[in-house]
């Protein structure tokens, strides 16, 4: 099992989502964040004064999937996130030892399908 | 025929009162616009706190006008320079004085002019509350709230509306750009001397840090709320509408004050993009303003067109003093009150010259000079007494906090700051 986490611009969300639904995720995480990588913060004007916001906001979502599926869930997200531009973001991806479901007790395999 | 004309008598001063008292209810309405205007400038953990300013220093000057501020500008004096002094609101108009007629016959109610004056002064006081806005302390302000609208103010005032020897000199200053305006900067450039910039503004190499204001659509708001009390503000100190020529002239202030703030906003905004390229919100509407201001020492002189360019030489002008005073004097002034009120106030009441035939430029200086050296010696005098007796400046430690904490305990969205369920 894989934890699938990217971080992507927020306007892409809607895009991604979709993009993964279609491959056959059936549940994700979304957390609203803030950071930077080369892209850098930018600067914005008050009053005549510059002033830079160096942490940009973000989107990450997170995702739990079998290994086989790892692929088509990255091609997915890429996909979805691209625009070509800096700034578009990062995926990382990571095992996962295990996995349960509150409701049932379920574990692995059976808590992710 | 006698019945007729008595009941047009009667007619008549209802009408001009019940014009009073609505322009003074606008006027009461400004307060909103200046709490929404400051509340939109400042940082959201200051919120509460401006909020809590802006309704307790209009209650104040309430309270202090009616007690001794009317009476100090509007009472017999013992020259034309020393006010007297009494206490509380007299009698209203006996209707045999009113049906009598005549030039001298008062046509509106004593107290709706008090109640038109009162809304005044909260005004000027309300100017000093954003100037000297996220780092003062909470009741030193209101200290000084006390005597500004009690003794400082009407001293003033009595000078020019009062009768006294501004008046006499030919002193013009037809709504307040330098009674009201230019006195409530002055009171405030006193206290932000006093006080110092905001931690963060000014940076040690001398750099200037752009601190945002939280909320742009609540400063849009409290700009239109202001914009709207003015009508009351130059419309209403035409203080008559119940004949042709007054309804005329009042028409004409009502339209020269809204396109003055109308030129204003335009070239506020043109300057803004030309000097910083990008189209600065927060600029045009302290441009909007500034047209205002400009107007309203002579509201009714000018053209329509001519009040548009006064109002637009206005807004140029309070670009130009905001940056100038922001980088070259390192005054921090958030909501830029001083440049509005003061600077702009000085060339409004220099602008009376370009319409009024009985203006003189060497009556308006005196005017400008007299007002300024009085609000501003005596303001400086009162903030330094406050600051010796109960400091005027928050620890460090809670303007970083927020003032809404520190001077008030709460927040003004704590559901957004702690998250809770």
């Amino acid at each position: 099992m894989k934890m699938i986490r990217a971080i992507i611009k927020p306007f892409r969300l809607d895009d991604v989502k979709e993009k993964l639904i279609a491959v056959g995720v059936t549940g994700l995480t979304v957390t609203e964040v803030r950071g930077h990588g080369r892209q850098k913060g930018h600067t914005e004007l008050y009053r005549g004064a510059e002033y830079s916001v160096d942490f940009v906001p973000k989107t990450e979502i997170t995702v739990v999937v079998m290994a086989d599926m790892v692929d088509e869930v990255v091609e997915a997200i890429v996909e979805g996130a691209r625009s070509g531009k800096v700034g578009d973001g990062k995926i990382f991806v990571s095992d996962v030892e295990k996995v349960i479901r509150i409701r049932t007790g379920e574990s692995d395999a059976e808590a992710l399908s | 025929m006698e019945q007729i004309a008595g009941d047009i008598l009667q007619t008549k001063y209802a009408l001009d009162t019940f014009y009073f008292l609505v322009m003074g209810a606008f006027v009461m309405w400004m307060a909103a616009g200046f709490s929404m205007l400051e509340a939109g400038l400042v940082r959201s953990k200051n919120t509460a706190e401006i909020l809590t300013k802006n309704v307790v220093l209009y209650s104040i000057a309430c309270i202090m006008y009616m007690l001794i501020g009317y009476n100090i500008m509007y009472g017999d004096s013992i020259s034309s320079i020393i006010p007297g002094i009494s206490f509380g609101l007299g009698a209203d108009n006996e209707a045999a004085a009113v049906l009598a007629g005549g030039d001298d016959a008062p046509y509106y109610s004593n107290l709706s002019d008090f109640f038109f004056q009162v809304v005044f002064v909260a005004t000027a006081m309300s100017i000093v509350s954003g100037a000297v806005a996220e780092r003062m302390k909470l009741w030193a302000f209101f200290a000084f709230a006390i005597v500004f609208t009690g003794i400082i103010y009407p001293t003033q005032g009595m000078w020019k509306w009062g009768g006294g020897f501004l008046d006499e000199a030919g002193f013009l200053d037809f709504a307040g750009s330098g009674v009201v305006h230019m006195a409530g900067a002055a009171a405030a450039l006193a206290g932000v001397l006093l006080l110092g910039a905001r931690k963060g503004k000014y940076g040690k190499d001398g750099s200037v840090n752009a601190i945002p204001g939280a909320n742009l659509p609540m400063a849009t708001l409290g700009t239109f709320i202001l914009w709207m009390g003015w009508f009351g503000f130059n419309g209403g100190s035409e203080l008559k509408v119940s004949d042709i020529a007054e309804a005329n002239a009042t028409a004409m202030v009502f339209v020269n004050t809204n396109m003055a703030a109308a030129g204003g906003c335009v070239a506020a905004l043109l300057l803004a993009r030309l000097w910083f390229g990008k189209a600065d919100l927060t600029m045009a509407l302290n441009g909007a303003l500034a047209g205002l201001v400009s107007i309203t020492a002579e509201p009714l002189t000018p053209s329509p067109e001519l009040a548009t360019l006064i109002g637009a030489i206005g807004g140029a002008l309070v670009v130009i003093s905001i940056i100038t005073l922001d980088t070259k004097f390192k005054i921090d002034d958030p909501v830029g009150a001083i440049s509005v009120h003061g600077v702009v106030g000085l060339w409004g009441l220099l602008a009376v010259c370009i319409s009024n035939p009985d203006a003189t430029l060497s009556a308006q200086l005196l005017g400008i000079g007299v007002i300024f050296a009085w609000v501003f010696i005596c303001s400086l005098i009162v903030w330094m007494v406050v600051k010796a007796v109960m400091g005027i400046r928050v620890s460090e430690e809670e303007e970083y906090e927020g003032l809404d904490v520190g001077e008030c305990g709460l927040e003004a969205y704590p559901e957004f700051t702690q998250n809770r369920k």
